[in-house]
């Protein structure tokens, strides 16, 4: 008896963590983005090395999880819906990293003007990938307060849409701009975009295993 | 020799075993929520402590029925019997073994003779349909406590499965021993008039009576059913009716639990003469019935249009035809049985002047203490037009 819950509680406590790493990737990718725009390159890269372990620790533990989940035969009937969640909240870590990498690698020349526009568009894309986090947490503990959860999703993703919108629609207007730049810099825009959209076709998922759970 | 005749019986135990112990670990096992090897452990303890516990209510009542008082007789009921089932089973029509017993209770009274009690027959009769809804009733009531009290509760669903198998296992046990209590009767009721055993005192302390040791060998007979043949049936039973997740699934078996066990608990009995209620008869139920009902209670209020309820139909028209086909083919092999193989299939005896009287006297011996072993010994009798047979025939009192 012991045994079968310590070991139910062992793997809590691994979800808890690898969600805890999402959201430590989040702050992460936020003070990455804000080091770059400022052109602190050297903590840039910092912040970018430290999100690549910790997305490394993160598919580790997801792999774990989802290896005892099977081979103990743990919470058979909602095991399918739980390992699609890690899966794709493991992906939307993995855009938060790739993103970061990417700045890294291709050193888009930014517009000073517009630097908290983009950070804006960061910190919403990055408040969905929070709030994705807290809608599994509740997903496994309090069903009633997933829904709210899932709106704040859906609302911080729009938030990002719109943000990106403007971004764009800015940087296209601009005729000094070489249209290599323009479609550089809006690459990157679209890039920061994906992290929200990810986070909301999660909770798309996560509505409908909700439901599944329901006695 | 006499040991042979109860083959038949212990065939209708492992029979019984092999598909009843499906409705309630089915699930669990299925789900892979529960091992089969602590199911079908759980299920043969529970089963022979309910059967050698509280068995005796079930079988009175049934004996009530109709006393079955030769080995021969009692052989063919229960082969008949489980015949029956077999043949309903190969025909993939839903079966209950409690209905085939009394059907092939009904065959052997009217091919001997023996007087039916039918006030006792609307009784059981009215426990099959009584039972389902019952099962319905508790069921619908388990499922909004479960979800007023586990919706609130905020327990992380790890930590539910975990209290879902304990609560499968628990639940389990219970179930195995109700239907040992309730179920028995039908695997061994009809050898009780009939027993080959002696009673026995285990170093004076601990008294084991003829009818407990038939009702010993008669669930471990279950308890083999349950070990070599009901895993096939526990993953081959799909949800027909209604998909369960393991909660529903505790709640069902829960439901179908309790309704075994009002019907087989002499103490619950007790309880509600004493304070004054009429009391729930002493009745074989089946438990595949039970279950139906519960499931059936569940799905209407969760979700109604996913009932299937064709195959309900079809286990409805089951109820009705097993009864028939076990008391024509009993009536048919007991003609075989006393003619081509000249056995005696009724004691007369015992019961003289069968088709005199019908009137069904209860004799309760309450603590007759025996000098030598110093025990004491509880028995309820019943005989058959008893005035004046008693003191002819002694035996009854020792068995």
């Amino acid at each position: 008896m012991i045994e079968l819950f310590g070991k139910h509680k062992q793997i809590e406590v691994e979800i808890d963590e690898f969600l805890d790493h999402i959201v430590e990737g989040g702050l992460l990718f936020k003070k990455g983005i804000k080091f770059y725009l400022n052109h602190r390159l050297e903590e840039f890269e910092q912040r970018l090395s430290e999100i690549i372990l910790l997305e490394k620790r993160a598919d580790d533990l997801r792999r774990n999880i989802e290896t005892k989940l099977y081979t103990k035969t743990l919470i058979p009937e909602f095991r399918g819906d739980v390992l699609g969640l890690l899966e794709h909240s493991d992906a939307v870590l993995n855009q938060i990293a790739d993103t970061l990498v990417e700045f890294s690698v291709e050193n888009p020349e930014t517009l000073s003007d517009l630097n908290d526009l983009k950070y804006e568009l960061a910190k919403n894309a990055i408040k969905a990938s929070e709030f994705m986090v807290k809608s599994i947490r509740c997903y496994f503990r309090d069903l009633t307060a997933v829904r709210d959860n899932i709106k704040q999703v859906h609302f911080s993703r729009e938030e990002t849409n719109r943000i990106a919108e403007k971004y764009k629609r800015d940087i296209f207007s601009r005729p000094n701009l070489r249209l290599s730049h323009k479609m550089h810099l809006r690459y990157f825009a679209r890039s920061i975009e994906n992290i929200a959209d990810d986070a909301e076709d999660l909770c798309d998922r996560l509505a409908i295993a909700t439901i599944k759970r329901y006695i | 020799m006499e040991w042979i005749y109860l083959i038949s019986g212990l065939f209708l135990g492992w029979s019984l075993g092999a598909n009843d112990a499906a409705n309630i670990f089915g699930t669990a096992v299925g789900s892979r929520m529960v091992k089969f090897k602590t199911a079908a452990l759980v299920s043969t303890i529970f089963v022979i402590l309910g059967a050698v516990i509280s068995g005796g209510g079930t079988t009175e009542t049934l004996g009530q029925l109709g006393a079955v008082n030769a080995l021969a007789g009692s052989f063919t009921v229960a082969l008949m019997a489980g015949l029956s089932v077999a043949i309903m089973t190969q025909m993939k029509l839903p079966v209950s073994t409690s209905q085939a017993v009394v059907g092939a209770i009904l065959g052997w009274n009217f091919f001997t003779g023996s007087p039916t009690d039918y006030q006792k027959l609307i009784e059981i009769v009215g426990t099959w349909f009584f039972s389902p809804i019952l099962a319905g009733f508790f069921a619908v009531g388990l499922y909004y406590l479960a979800k007023k009290y586990l919706g609130s509760a905020k327990i992380h669903m790890l930590q539910m499965d975990a209290y879902t198998r304990v609560g499968l296992i628990v639940v389990g046990a219970f179930g195995a021993y109700s239907l040992g209590a309730n179920n028995i009767a039908n695997v061994m009721g009809m050898f009780v008039f009939a027993s080959p055993f002696e009673n026995m005192s285990i170093y004076g302390f601990f008294n084991f009576t003829g009818t407990q040791q038939l009702f010993l060998i008669g669930s471990i007979s279950i308890g083999v059913g349950v070990f070599t043949y009901s895993y096939k049936v526990m993953t081959t039973v799909g949800n027909d009716i209604f998909k369960l997740t393991p909660i529903l699934a505790l709640i069902v078996v829960l439901a179908k639990s309790l309704v075994l066990f009002v019907f087989a608990s002499q103490g619950l009995e007790r309880l509600l003469i004493s304070i004054g209620l009429p009391p729930l008869p002493l009745v074989p139920v089946s438990s595949s019935q039970a279950i139906i009902g519960a499931i059936i209670g569940v799905a209407l209020i969760k979700s109604r249009e996913n009932i299937n309820f064709k195959i309900v139909g079809r286990i409805a028209t089951g109820w009705i035809i097993t009864p028939v086909i076990a008391g024509i083919m009993c009536y048919v092999a007991l003609f075989f049985v006393q003619n081509v193989f000249e056995q005696e299939v009724v004691d007369r005896s015992i019961q003289p002047g069968i088709s005199q009287t019908e009137e069904t006297t209860t004799i309760e011996l309450f603590s007759t203490q025996t000098t030598t072993n110093n025990s004491i010994k509880h028995y309820q009798v019943y005989l058959n037009n008893f005035e004046g047979n008693l003191l002819a025939n002694p035996e009854l009192l020792d068995n």
